[in-house]
């Protein structure tokens, strides 16, 4: 069986199937609707990070425009949920196109760059003078397309296309040039691939993938304020995730998001104290010893993680 | 010798600055298909330099590099090496994380080689990778990176090779067997760019050398009759590496 196959069959469909089957058994939605949401975001750092080396500290921005895309074309557009979505991936890469230039700088450089473009792109949303066209600062309010339900199948669809994305880089040449670019951009032109265009790609896909999970959590949520859908916490909580379990394989962000956001729902609200400092300890302890996620625990014994 | 075939690389003037230093001031040489050149000269007289022009890592500021009748000063290193130009690097630079399969791997599926390119197989027993052919490239020893960047550069059928140093580093019994390689390969009609310091390996393997000093040449012929040459002996003098 091709592996490709073997990925979708064995990690893609029966996280899904769980997902799918959960709000059935388990009547906390948000916070399924939440773990899904991240899953998307996980993976979406993953492609960004894990294929090309690009650390996005502004990840949110591609986020909250995908929220914003969503609510305008509801707002202004009148249009239906679904196309409200597919507008909101389209947001999130028309940012992505305008931050290209981005991807010139590197390491530190670039992470702190995007962090400040997704404040950039934050306060342009938020500025007052744009009330009519995006509320500004006062928030939106969507409550033409309310319906929590429709947006967490819709979610599931997202975070299927993503999983998608990933299974593709994980087991095609388009994946394999992404990571000979990271590892060496001067090595990998030598190799005949167009380095530029390979960054450029997973950067847009990374994009994408955002966009597309902004609109699905506008969606849901229905109400909320710029400060909200543009919330670092977004950045942070997907970044730590996939480096926790473990980037450029497919399990290692699902197996951080469900741990590490498990952790969180378990005791970040109950015992806010304990949280942070397990939180903080967990940290601190991958980065020392394990910096290349959970996943490494397997990997550094010469086996094959998908 | 038999009559000179026509260049499939022509250098004419090469300039290349870094700020007010001249790396390249005017370095005119050429090329055939099938033969070997070496450049040498001591450190810092642009051998490096000439190799990253010409494989695209920097562009000139001025005169010009023809491949094949086509002018390609200036075009991006894939663009190269889809038109049948590649090189070694002299601190190689494996993609350290991917096995070595994988390395050879991305030049097999991106090379986009004229003609046929070589099979991973073949790749990996000829330049004895297969034992570790499932190795991330970080776990090999320094000369076995140097063979996994000559196997990838092969992997894309170049025309035009570039060899920055890969002798160094190598015992007497792998530069017997590295000569060989290099040797069948030009054999096959690939013109080959040697950069070395040892001299012997130098000897054993051109057909003609040209010696840089200060960003030019200042000797094209043999080895053997570079060495009575009163230029050359002055640039090498005190060299430690002066045959």
């Amino acid at each position: 069986m091709p592996s490709a196959i073997r990925h979708l069959l064995f990690i893609v469909v029966p996280l899904l199937v769980v997902f799918a089957i959960l709000p059935g058994v388990y009547e906390n939605h948000l916070m399924l609707f939440n773990f899904v949401v991240f899953l998307i975001l996980a993976q979406g750092v993953n492609v960004i990070y894990g294929f090309t080396g690009y650390l996005p500290f502004g990840y949110v921005g591609f986020f909250g425009s995908g929220a914003y895309g969503f609510a305008m074309m509801v707002m202004h557009a009148h249009a239906s949920a679904p196309v409200a979505v597919i507008a909101a991936g389209l947001a999130g890469m028309l940012i992505g196109l305008l931050l290209t230039p981005l991807l010139r700088l590197s390491g530190a450089y670039f992470a702190i760059a995007n962090l400040a473009s997704s404040l950039a792109v934050l306060h342009f949303v938020a500025n007052p003078a744009l009330e009519d066209i995006t509320r500004g600062p006062y928030g939106v309010s969507l409550t033409a397309t309310f319906n929590p339900e429709a947006a967490y199948w819709a979610a599931l669809v997202v975070l299927a296309l993503t999983l998608g994305v990933v299974v593709y880089l994980k087991n095609s040449r388009f994946g394999l040039a992404l990571q000979a670019v990271r590892e060496d951009p001067v090595s990998a032109g030598m190799a005949g691939v167009n380095v530029v265009r390979m960054r450029v790609a997973a950067w847009l896909a990374s994009a994408l993938i955002a966009g597309l999970a902004g609109g699905v959590y506008a969606w849901y949520v229905s109400v909320f304020f710029p400060d909200n859908v543009f919330s670092g916490t977004f950045s942070i909580f997907a970044i730590v995730f996939a480096l926790f379990g473990g980037v450029a394989t497919i399990i290692g962000p699902i197996v951080g998001v469900l741990i590490l956001y498990g952790v969180y729902n378990l005791i970040g609200f109950t015992t806010p104290q304990y949280f942070q400092l397990i939180y903080g300890l967990l940290i601190m302890g991958l980065v020392l010893f394990l910096p290349a996620g959970l996943v490494s625990l397997v990997t550094r014994r010469g086996r094959h993680v998908p | 010798m038999s009559p000179e075939p026509t260049p499939i690389l022509r250098a004419e003037g090469l300039v290349k600055r870094f700020g007010g230093f001249y790396a390249l001031g005017g370095l005119t040489f050429h090329v055939a298909p099938g033969e070997i050149l070496g450049l040498v000269g001591p450190n810092g007289s642009g051998k490096t330099t000439a190799i990253n022009v010409i494989s695209g890592l920097y562009a000139p500021d001025g005169g010009s590099v023809t491949f094949e009748g086509r002018a390609i000063g200036g075009l991006s290193s894939h663009r190269l090496v889809h038109l049948g130009i590649n090189r070694t690097f002299q601190v190689p630079k494996p993609f350290l994380s991917l096995t070595v399969r994988q390395n050879i791997e991305v030049a097999l599926a991106y090379g986009r080689s004229a003609a046929a390119p070589p099979s991973m197989e073949s790749l990996l027993e000829e330049y004895r990778l297969a034992d570790v052919a499932d190795r991330p490239a970080q776990d090999l020893n320094n000369v076995q990176q140097k063979t996994l960047d000559l196997a990838r550069a092969l992997a894309t059928g170049p025309r035009l090779l570039l060899l920055d140093e890969l002798a160094a580093g190598l015992n007497p019994t792998e530069l017997d067997w590295m000569a060989g390689r290099i040797k069948s390969l030009a054999r096959s009609g690939m013109a080959i760019i040697v950069v070395e310091h040892l001299m012997g390996f130098i000897e054993q393997i051109t057909d003609r050398v040209i010696v840089m000093n200060a960003g030019k040449e200042i000797f094209e012929g043999t080895l053997a009759v570079a060495v009575k040459v009163p230029e050359v002996i002055e640039v090498f003098l005190g060299g430690e590496h002066a045959a």
